[in-house]
């Protein structure tokens, strides 16, 4: 949980101690805890969502509403058991949940699943490319900050970051459509791929969804450099995003752990500064980073959404505003669902990697 | 406290307000982006309040005297910044949309204020299973994307809705939802540290009710962090604002102007090189965010002391900072290297 995470950060001091009196059981139980602690947080998130998704009326009435004969209506209100008590509909959805099912869509009759396996490839692939360009932007210039601590650099680099969490990604993706594509040319406007494109890769065998990986399997080079093209300005809109909180976590961090005993040692040794940054303070400032994106994956599937609207990016974001805009909630339910899940599992799995390299981690 | 003599002199209680204190212990680099935050916010705040003296026209005015207003005219004239597809006029627009935010702003924070506090508060002080539910919802709510949670809050609030307060209360409220969690844990991880201090102790000793412990010696304690997490809230309820709007759940252009909407509307104005119905109300969110980010960072930075720019000794500092705000009013920093 997120709780566990920050400790260590806030108060390093308090947090050993504590850790070797109850170190009873190691990394192995640790993990245990911490994947039993994901159940409560995506029942509580499922629990939430029915129930506020519930009050404002039954999903047909709100997506075909004004459409539809009223006995027309009712018999499909009936028919989809939407006319039941809602504890009986609750229950019945969680049931549902547990064997995989999240409902079929209302206004184009599919099985949430499957929009979501046939979105998700879009958004995990956005998310990447966004996380590539956050970490190379991020973790080299919160270094650079670091070293030249209180210089106009630092000052310079500082204010970056302040300016890439205030640009909201819809005006980023804004300036940078309007700048790279309409003014100067180099990049497409919006979407995934050219049309000619997704018909190469549209002729593989199992497409993987991730436009990358197939591109690459269809061994078209044009295919390749077009997906490549399409990219860009969506992961760079979404990627500073992220970049800015990695800059000021990685220059907080290398300063504070310049300030240690070690590097002191390593200084009065004659350690070149920029080896004393690169090799020493580094590794133990990255901890936190890797905590910290864990966090970020909420952070990022929210800024999603938006970049894919922005960029007409057909994933998950996309289709849930769609659906929004439908007004068919069975599938923004589900959409919300799964990605509550996603966010959990991802939080976990940081959680884990964050405990394999700090010991203090683990409780 | 009988004795005057022990107790150190009470500063007047402007130079003890949050902003104004973090100012004068700033040096350098951070006084500047303390300034410029605080300039920024100002004149949001002024922008806000004169916007009908400001604007030129109305935020959903579609004409005046002359006939009614061109569409999609580039900036200059009668329209400093230009007029959208619809014919509303793009300066007035950003204008009035500071208007919407500080109120959505005011309402939202007020709300989570009172809520995380209070709940944090009785949590961390009481224990047991009431603290150990909260908890666990605080961390799923947390743990969720805001955006999301703003998203379902909205439908469940507005439906469609487009008035004036029935917009701005769906907005203040989806951003209250996200918020309360947060206040909740910082006050709550407060209020458990204070419990075990001695001057709780001999509160309890002395008869002292829960109430009376809670109200007056945690309470004052516990909150010294908000004006920081005010700051950095604000910020992040202008971003969710925008971000409903963009995706379509803000208020309807008729009922009030709001930024995020508006730059929804020019996205399909980009393909045709029509920047300024985007580029404006884009500039007018950053350039808030940014002030009130600049004043959060500049306080969270000036309370810890391991991140505070240091005054150098014997040389007048780098920028700005006058060589008088010396080491004589923060007496903590005398001891530091």
């Amino acid at each position: 949980m997120t709780t566990l995470i920050e400790v260590p950060e806030a108060e390093p001091g308090i947090v050993a101690p504590k850790s070797k009196s109850r170190s009873g059981g190691g990394l192995g139980r640790y993990i245990v805890v911490r994947f039993f602690l994901i159940i409560p947080t995506v029942f509580i998130l499922v629990t939430l969502v029915f129930f506020l998704m519930r009050v404002i009326g039954d999903p047909i009435t709100a997506a075909q509403g004004g459409r539809l004969p009223p006995d027309v209506l009712a018999q499909r209100i009936h028919d989809a058991g939407y006319d039941r008590p809602v504890l009986v509909q609750y229950f019945e959805y969680l049931g549902q949940l547990l064997t995989g099912n999240f409902g079929t869509t209302i206004t184009d009759r599919r099985p949430v699943v499957e929009v979501l396996t046939t979105f998700g490839a879009a958004t995990l692939e956005l998310s990447i490319n966004a996380l590539i360009v956050a970490l190379a932007v991020g973790i080299p210039f919160g270094l650079i900050a670091a070293q030249h601590r209180d210089k106009t650099s630092d000052a310079v680099l500082r204010f970056f970051a302040i300016l890439c969490y205030a640009t909201p990604v819809f005006f980023s993706g804004l300036l940078l459509k309007l700048t790279f594509s309409v003014w100067l040319g180099w990049f497409p406007v919006a979407g995934r791929a050219s049309t000619r494109t997704e018909l190469t890769m549209g002729g593989l065998a199992a497409p993987s969804g991730i436009y990358w990986l197939d591109a690459i399997r269809s061994g078209n080079f044009t295919a390749l450099g077009d997906v490549a093209a399409h990219a860009v300005l969506p992961a760079i809109a979404l990627g500073l995003l992220t970049a800015g909180v990695f800059l000021r976590l990685v220059r907080t961090n290398v300063i504070g752990t310049l300030g240690k005993d070690y590097v002191e040692a390593g200084r009065s040794r004659g350690v070149s500064e920029y080896r004393l940054v690169t090799k020493h303070a580094y590794k133990p400032a990255l901890i936190p980073v890797i905590t910290v994106m864990g966090l970020q994956i909420a952070l990022m599937l929210g800024g999603a959404i938006l970049t894919e609207t922005t960029f007409e990016w057909k994933g998950l974001g996309y289709q849930l505003v769609q659906y929004l805009n439908a007004r068919d909630f069975v599938a923004v339910q589900g959409i919300v669902v799964l990605l509550a899940i996603i966010v959990a599992v991802t939080n976990f799995i940081v959680d884990i990697i964050a405990a394999l390299i700090d010991p203090r981690v683990r409780y | 406290m009988s004795t005057p003599t022990l107790t150190p002199p009470r500063q007047p209680l402007f130079s003890r307000l949050p902003v104004v204190s973090h100012l004068k212990k700033s040096v350098g680099l951070q006084r500047g982006m303390l300034i410029v935050g605080v300039v920024l916010s100002g004149l949001f705040i002024l922008t806000s309040i004169f916007a009908p003296l400001l604007a030129p026209y109305g935020y959903s005015q579609l004409s005046d005297a002359s006939g009614s207003f061109p569409t999609q005219q580039a900036p200059g004239g009668n329209h400093l910044l230009g007029t959208t597809v619809g014919g509303y006029d793009v300066l007035s627009r950003v204008i009035w949309g500071s208007q919407t935010a500080v109120t959505v702003i005011i309402v939202s924070v007020a709300m989570s204020l009172f809520l995380g506090v209070a709940l944090g508060l009785l949590s961390g002080y009481f224990g047991g299973w009431l603290d150990r539910i909260l908890v666990v919802v605080a961390d799923a709510i947390y743990a969720f994307p805001t955006l999301l949670l703003a998203i379902v809050i909205s439908i469940v609030i507005s439906r469609g809705q487009s008035s004036f307060w029935g917009g701005i209360f769906s907005c203040a409220f989806s951003i209250t939802v996200v918020f309360v969690p947060q206040y909740f844990r910082v006050i709550r991880a407060e209020t458990i540290r204070l419990k075990a201090e001695p001057f709780v102790e001999s509160a309890k000793v002395l008869g002292a009710s829960s109430l009376r412990i809670i109200g007056r010696h945690i309470f004052k304690n516990a909150t010294r962090t908000l004006p920081l997490m005010f700051t950095l809230n604000a910020s992040e309820a202008i971003l969710t604002l925008a971000g409903l709007g963009f995706l379509g759940f803000g208020i309807e252009p008729t009922s009030a102007a709001e930024w995020g909407f508006d730059l929804n509307k020019a996205l399909a104005d980009t393909s045709s090189g029509i920047w300024w119905t985007g580029v404006f109300p884009g500039i007018a969110i950053v350039l808030t965010v940014l002030g009130l980010t600049l004043v959060g960072e500049s306080i969270n930075d000036l309370n810890d002391p391991r991140i505070r720019g240091r005054k150098r000794a014997g040389r007048t500092p780098v920028l700005s900072a006058t060589p008088e705000t010396g080491t004589s009013e923060t007496p903590a920093e005398a001891g530091k290297p």
